[in-house]
């Protein structure tokens, strides 16, 4: 088949550690820990008061200052997408309509709008709680709790502003990150939990092979940091229990006394381009995308399939793609949230795909920066390029006693060089069955 | 095929149904709509049984399951059914993947609105989250939560169908099943996979379903007209009608299809798909997303304007809408030198399907296509100087259709279009 080869030049990421990829990449190799008692509400009524939050910021600097009025209408999740594509964009020093209007480059655009194209991922965005219960009070009854539907219709739905529903729609990180940057071409949005970055690149890397778009900006974002996001978690019995944990501790991926994640919030955008594209315009090519793999899994819409097959199918379709074969993976990214089920359920599948091999270098970021849903894997693939760029194994917070039977092997103590050609990662869905991996190469030319 | 609408569960009762131009719309019943600003909707009615369609067991099995994943399970299993897997599964089920355009579940509202109710602080005028939270912890429920998630609905079908290969939800509002179903046809024409279920589920006729839209001001409000609220190009039109449903097809690989003996319906030969990039709140007013993704759909099928026998429109009976889709499809056809072709929607009758519209509309050009008769666009009695088109009013048409052009269009500037043709085993020149 002759599809066109497509690379990385840019990540873009708004991380617990801090936003931009070198915030993330230093954070990670300092062995920093995001995760820290939840600041953006009142969390004492919660099993776990832990969370991992991305720092302030202010979204005046992330867009127009034509379009700032228009920020009053995102949720965060959507300030997260619109953060992490400006930072995508100056990363990959491509010139958009956003980085011309706010005088941060000069010249003519990069891409063509038409042929510039977004795939992003995105969670169940939870409405702002403050202001829905503000509103949802004026029509119930503030000691049973019963709500009259009657008076809702005729007054309290008033309270909301007319836009109230467009700050939810999931399509909204898209849309917003579409019109600040002008990008015209094929624009999706993924809405499959813990696996939607991993499809929605994996999206993006065929629509450019195949010549629909010559630029992608593709990843997730999502933040459980609010009431609702953490409260689902609790009733599902994800979280951590113990409120009280360490924070910098709390959160151990594949060691069998963890006891589950910390609930956080991230974004993660990449800039994918048609590599000629790229050459052309000089840009620095960061790494390529050579293999692309879904797989799904059917024991069950809510609890981790305990043997990993669609997980394992998502590795190998994927290794497939980028006519790799398991001996030649110089490093694997595991998805590992600390949640025992589906952390062993993971390793049954790395097993499955890597057979007898013993010590593969491994990163695991999830016990420095919680999960955030959607954006997460996004969030993996920068830590992958900056590993790949690096020549460098991250540290993995909290693998100290991870269990792998010996298959994987962690850093802990600090970085470690260590010379990276290929590398996969694997992103799953907690809630539902949807299984994805991306690999990545070292770019030679 | 197999869908799940608000005029039946199946494919030729509701086809029968959108020929005699019937409506779905009624009073609302999921919830106590009546003091809403649009009291009405296009609701699946009483004769859907999901036990029926995939057995009492594993009914049984999926009871937790939300509306929309019951539609969603319904409607898949019905396609299978019609594509003969029922009989004889495919050999290789990591061949076979998922693309559906599916909603979030419906909001679990009255334990949520209780919660956000006791947990207010009248003096602080501000929710007390610690209260909120035991209130919360006590009353909503885990399964019902985690049932909202957008990609459940496709989850519950690999879980039933023991589906293996790619499987995907998106969520490009009004767009979404359109988009599913052209990308599904992308990982087909890859080899990605031999067989793909694809197609779209959706409910938003729940309490915050409806106050969203109302606020908007997107729905009709035709309370005392119900049955004709829904009217598409007419110059009386006042937004459209919420409905809810599902819709699947089974796309394959044609030599796959062709090697297992299959009926094909039709052929699916192009997509388009572009963002407006404009507005949030507004459509671009030149049409340019609607025109680029449509003109990217015929030249994916290989084709030009003048193939194109009828248009199924995304005609949702808001007064942007139905004027930006009408000058886009004429500014195209202006350019290819031609009048355009007979167009109509359907969401004249069935409402809005929102995530799951796209695929009711594409499953109505197969049927348009292989029966020969166009669905008419009902309601419509008044003509609008800003929608000049054909839109087959009030009455079905026989005509010849070879090739129908698909289009959706979602809140953000999302533009789908899907070009499906008659099939023929001869290559075409």
């Amino acid at each position: 088949m002759n599809e066109r080869r497509v690379v990385i030049t840019g990540c873009g990421v708004a991380t617990p550690l801090g936003i931009g990829v070198d915030a993330l990449w230093d954070g990670l190799i300092a062995r920093k820990s995001g995760i820290g008692p939840i600041k953006a509400f009142d969390a004492g009524g919660l099993k776990s008061r832990l969370g991992a939050e991305v720092p302030d910021y202010k979204m005046a600097d992330f867009v127009p200052k034509t379009y700032r009025k228009s920020t009053k209408v995102m949720a965060r999740d959507i300030e997260l997408a619109v953060v992490c594509a400006l930072e995508a964009t100056r990363h990959a020093k491509l010139i958009t309509k956003c980085t011309l209007a706010r005088d941060e480059a000069d010249g003519a655009l990069s891409v063509d709008s038409t042929r510039f194209g977004a795939n992003i991922g995105a969670g169940l965005i939870c409405a702002d709680l403050q202001e829905l219960a503000g509103a949802l009070q004026t029509s119930g009854d503030h000691a049973s709790g019963a709500f009259d539907e009657q008076k809702w219709g005729e007054e309290g739905m008033y309270q909301l502003t007319p836009l109230w529903l467009l700050k939810f729609l999931p399509n909204m990180l898209g849309c917003h990150v579409t019109i600040v940057h002008d990008a015209q071409a094929p624009s999706n949005t993924i809405t499959c939990g813990e696996a939607s970055s991993h499809l929605a690149i994996g999206e993006a890397f065929r629509t450019i092979a195949r010549g629909a778009a010559d630029v992608c900006i593709c990843g997730g974002a999502e933040s459980k940091m609010n009431p609702m996001g953490v409260m689902r978690q609790q009733l599902i019995g994800r979280i951590v229990a113990g409120g009280d944990d360490d924070p910098a501790t709390a959160c151990r991926p594949f060691d069998g006394s963890a006891n589950g994640m910390v609930a956080g919030e991230s974004g993660g955008l990449l800039i994918l381009e048609d590599l000629e594209f790229a050459k052309k315009r000089g840009a620095r090519i960061l790494a390529e995308v050579i293999g692309f793999g879904a797989g799904t899994s059917i024991s069950s819409w809510h609890e981790p399939e305990a043997d990993g097959v669609g997980a394992a199918l998502a590795v190998e379709n994927a290794l497939r793609d980028a006519g790799l074969k398991a001996a030649q993976v110089d490093l694997v990214c595991t998805f590992g949230t600390g949640i025992n089920g589906y952390d062993a359920a993971e390793l049954a599948a790395w097993k499955r795909v890597l057979g007898d091999r013993r010590d593969v270098p491994a990163m695991a970021l999830k016990g420095a920066l919680g999960t955030s849903g959607a954006g997460a894997g996004a969030v993996d693939l920068a830590g992958v390029v900056m590993a790949l760029h690096h020549n460098t194994l991250p540290p993995s917070a909290n693998t100290e006693r991870a269990a792998t039977d010996g298959l994987l092997k962690f850093a802990q103590a600090g970085p470690v060089d260590l010379k990276i050609k290929s590398a996969v990662s694997l992103a799953y869905a907690l809630s539902g069955s949807q299984n994805a991996a991306l690999v990545l190469r070292r770019y030679e030319g | 095929m197999g869908w799940i609408t608000p005029l039946g569960c199946d494919i030729e009762t509701v086809w029968q149904r959108l020929q005699a131009g019937k409506t779905g719309m009624a009073p609302t019943t999921n919830f106590d709509a009546s003091k809403f600003p649009t009291t009405f909707s296009s609701e699946v009615k009483d004769d859907f049984d999901l036990a029926a369609i995939i057995g009492a067991e594993a009914a049984q099995r999926h009871a937790t399951a939300s509306l929309n994943s019951r539609f969603a399970l319904g409607a898949a299993t019905l396609a299978w059914r019609s594509a003969g897997f029922d009989r004889q599964a495919p050999t290789d089920m990591s061949r076979v993947g998922i693309y559906l355009g599916g909603g979030e579940g419906p909001l679990d509202f009255e334990p949520f609105a209780a919660a956000a109710c006791c947990g207010w602080d009248s003096e602080q005028r501000s929710l007390n989250t610690v209260k909120w939270a035991q209130v919360a912890s006590e009353r909503l429920d885990r399964m019902k939560e985690l049932e909202q998630e957008p990609n459940l609905a496709a989850s519950h079908i690999a879980c039933h169908l023991k589906v293996r290969g790619p499987s995907y939800n998106t969520l490009t509002a009004c767009a979404a099943s359109t988009q599913a179903i052209g990308e599904a046809m992308c990982i087909l024409r890859r080899g990605d996979a031999d067989v793909m279920i694809s197609g779209g589920t959706h409910s938003m006729i729940h309490p915050l379903g409806v106050t969203g839209f109302n606020r908007l001001t997107a729905l009709s409000t035709r309370n005392d007209e119900y049955a004709s609220a829904s009217r598409p190009f007419d110059r009386t039109r006042d937004g459209f009608v919420l409905g809810e449903g599902a819709a699947m097809v089974i796309l394959e690989d044609l030599e796959h299809a062709q090697a297992r003996g299959a009926t094909i319906l039709a052929e699916v030969a192009g997509y388009g798909s572009t963002a407006d990039a404009f507005r949030i709140t507004d459509i671009h007013e030149s049409g340019r997303g609607a025109i680029a993704a449509m003109r990217l759909a015929i030249e994916d099928a290989g084709i030009s304007t003048s193939d194109i026998d009828y248009i199924n429109a995304h005609g949702t009976g808001t007064e942007e809408n139905d004027k930006i889709e009408t000058l886009a499809i004429r500014t195209l056809f202006q350019e290819g030198g031609r009048k355009a072709p007979p167009v109509s929607s359907v969401k004249s009758m069935l409402g809005h399907l929102i995530a799951a519209a796209g695929a009711t509309e594409l499953i109505t050009c197969v049927l348009a296509i292989r029966d020969g008769v166009l669905p008419p666009t009902m309601n419509y009695e008044h003509p609008d100087p800003n929608c000049d088109l054909d839109y087959v009013p009030n009455a079905p048409r026989k005509a010849d259709v070879c090739i129908a052009l698909s289009n959706s269009f979602g809140f953000g500037g999302q533009n789908d279009t899907l070009v499906v043709r008659k099939f023929a085993t001869e290559p075409r020149p």
